[in-house]
């Protein structure tokens, strides 16, 4: 059966496309079919105004797999955009100061695709702005404790000024239900490694949305660690748009019982020459324990000789739990190097489980051993020794610590 | 003296058409310190009776029995198995990403003793059978067999069983696939090991060329899921001559390769 071809979409994206029929597979089979996308994932709506986006139903493409009831707040409520605790011990050529939101840094990375973003980008009275430069590569650490439970909005922007290393983990803890935008700018020939930590408190809930610009020839390795939070969705979009620019966009998550998280992953390769690897697993253990990946990337038509390739793995470890995985592969030039997507979602690999045990290693520690090494390719990743290592233990016991909750499949 | 005994073994796998019968009654004793070759054409189920023994859960043991020193194998649970001193090396050993040999090894070190060896000298052991096996000290730092090439797979197999000292190993086609060069140095491995430990091992094969450097004992002939033939090392010989036809009532039939 073929599929009559359809208009294509216009070059403005109006607000009746955005919204879940405007959603784009893209790919190569859309191409085969002779099917054209009504919207290619560039042209969704953005606006930095929460009245210009509709009222979310819980229908919309990108709301459809998240607990929207529970973002409500978040989505249309007003929030505290004011500053919040954090600590940021000093580093040789990182700046992080609070700036006002007319400062000509905000917005350089990216403007809100959805009305929980848009709800925060207006709300925001100070912004936090991270600027990392210098001759010799920059590591800083930045420890956001205190969002507390009213509903808050917050807006960072992070610059790589030209030719900067830096190396920055921001790690979130506590109580929270913030709404935020996170800016990254990566000028030409800057190389700059982001690692978002999420350990919140078993009840909060965390909206994320990240804006990256890779320059000239600049690098981005864009990690993400979701380990606890009722709901934490973090959905980065990072544009290559200069040329010979690359990004490594990594996610690791372990769902517990009743635990949400979620990551909507878009990559465009708009420059020529660019190059981009992402890399999410997840682990998912306990009743309800939920998690959804999308990974939708765009090969623009400027972007020949663009070598991407996109993956997401889950491990099952319990009954009742439920993982969506979901890439999408949208290719708008012929000249390119090379495009693929992986997903897969599964139980345990019994072969696998059958040569440790072969070796007198007990089932349990079996299993203990392929969960960690599942999970520890991301994890080396990292960079940092010390928080590799930490985050080692921490997945040890979120193993023990859920299996004890009654769930050990 | 340790013993292995194979008895009366029936063993079927479930497959898309159903069940189906590989193991028709294997017979077989193996003596500590003994080496047993088995020779048989592809799909006669060697492997079979390599996993059955070792307790793969895809493989239905329907009767008969598996003792080491008269204790019953099969109602052991794959890891109780291993501790009780049995060992497979694997004919295709798998990969297991993000887990590093070193780790590996001592976790199964300490599972099957029971305790954790002591380091230095663990590590200073690790080390020199590595250089035996002719491997790069940088393995113990990758992933367990992950882009291995064949050959490193087989000598990080036999590494195991040099430092597991096992009282019983199964060596499923360790040779296939190594060059002349790697056949000396794993079989060099697995001859430390027996002279070290006093290891029986059931070697099974395809080839007599590993037989020149693991002389066995006996060798038997496994042909449509139970032993046809035995005897000594004269018949690996006259098999290498003559083949399996005088075995099969149809050779055809039994060429079908294997899915293990
Ligand atoms: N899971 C399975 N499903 C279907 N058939 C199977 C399965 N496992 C084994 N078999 C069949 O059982 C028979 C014996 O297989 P086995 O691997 O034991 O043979 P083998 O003697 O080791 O062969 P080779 O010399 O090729 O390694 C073969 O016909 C094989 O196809
Ligand atoms: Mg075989």
């Amino acid at each position: 059966m073929s599929v009559a071809p359809q208009i294509p979409a216009p070059q403005k994206a109006t607000l009746e496309q955005h919204g879940a029929k405007a959603h784009s597979d893209g790919g190569w089979d859309a191409s085969e079919k002779g099917f054209i996308p009504v919207q290619t994932r560039s042209e969704r709506f953005s606006s930095v105004l929460h009245d210009d986006f509709p009222a979310v139903t819980g229908q919309e493409v990108d709301w459809k797999l998240s607990p929207v009831d529970l973002l409500r707040p978040l989505i249309d409520d007003e929030l505290d955009g004011s500053e919040y605790e954090l600590a940021a011990p000093d580093a040789v050529g990182a700046v992080v100061e609070w700036v006002p939101r007319d400062d000509a840094r905000v917005g350089s990375a990216g403007k809100p695709e959805d009305r929980a973003s848009a709800n925060a980008w207006s709300s925001t009275q100070k912004v936090l702005s991270i600027t990392l430069s210098g001759e010799t590569p920059v590591a800083l650490g930045v420890d956001r404790t205190g969002f507390g439970s009213t509903p808050r909005g917050a807006h960072t922007v992070i610059t790589a000024t030209k030719h900067t290393s830096a190396h920055v983990v921001i790690r979130s803890t506590g109580a929270a239900h913030v709404v935020e935008n996170l800016e990254i700018v990566v000028e030409d020939g800057a190389d700059l490694t982001l690692v978002s930590l999420q350990e919140w408190d078993d009840d909060a809930i965390h909206l994320a949305s990240h804006f990256a610009q890779v320059g000239r020839d600049a690098k981005l390795t864009h990690i993400i660690v979701s380990l606890s939070g009722k709901v934490v969705r973090v959905n980065p979009s990072v544009h290559l748009s200069g040329e010979g620019s690359s990004a490594e966009l990594y996610g690791l998550y372990f769902a517990d019982a009743g635990q949400h998280l979620e990551q909507r992953v878009y990559l465009h390769h708009e420059a020529a020459n660019t190059k981009g690897r992402v890399n999410y697993k997840g682990a998912l253990q306990g009743a309800g324990a939920r998690t959804v990946w999308v990974g939708d990337v765009l090969i623009g038509r400027q972007a020949s000789g663009t070598d991407s390739y996109e993956q997401n793995r889950n491990l099952v470890l319990t009954e009742g739990t439920r993982a969506d995985s979901i890439p999408n592969l949208e290719i708008e030039t012929g000249d390119i190097l090379g495009a693929g997507h992986a997903s897969a979602t599964g139980r345990f690999d019994d072969e696998q489980l059958f040569y440790l045990q072969a070796r007198g290693i007990t089932e349990a520690e079996a299993r203990r051993l392929v969960v960690i090494g599942f999970l520890s390719e991301i994890v080396q990743k990292i960079g940092d020794a010390a928080l590799e290592a930490y985050l080692h233990e921490k997945i040890e016991w979120e193993l023990s610590a859920s299996a004890s909750q009654g769930g050990a499949a | 003296m340790s013993v292995l005994a194979v008895k009366d073994l029936h063993v079927s796998v479930e497959t898309e058409q159903g069940t189906k019968q590989i193991l028709k009654g294997v017979d077989l004793t193996v003596n500590q310190g003994e080496i047993h070759a088995i020779m048989g054409p592809n799909g006669s189920g060697k492997s079979t009776l390599a996993y059955s023994i070792a307790g793969h859960p895809k493989y239905h043991v329907e009767s008969g029995s598996v003792t080491l020193d008269g204790v019953e194998v099969l109602t052991m649970s794959v890891d109780q198995r291993a501790r009780a001193g049995l060992f497979l090396a694997m004919q295709y050993p798998v990969e297991i990403p993000g887990v590093r040999v070193a780790d590996f090894l001592r976790t199964a070190k300490t599972a099957l003793d029971g305790e954790a060896p002591a380091l230095r000298p663990w590590i200073k052991e690790v080390n020199e059978a590595m250089k035996g096996l002719r491997m790069d000290k940088t393995f113990s730092e990758r992933n367990v067999n992950e882009g291995f090439s064949g050959g490193e797979k087989k000598r990080h197999e036999i590494l195991q069983l040099e430092l597991l000292k096992p009282r019983f190993a199964i060596l499923d086609e360790t040779d296939s696939g190594l060059d002349v060069d790697a056949l000396k140095v794993v079989s060099e491995g697995v001859n430390r090991a027996k002279a070290a430990t006093g290891l029986g091992v059931l070697l099974i094969t395809h080839y007599t060329r590993i037989l020149r450097y693991i002389k066995p004992d006996f060798v038997h002939v496994f042909v449509d899921g139970k032993i046809a033939e035995e005897g000594g090392p004269e018949l690996a010989e006259r098999l290498e001559d003559e083949g399996y036809d005088r075995f099969l009532p149809n050779s055809s039939e039994s060429a079908s390769a294997s899915v293990v």
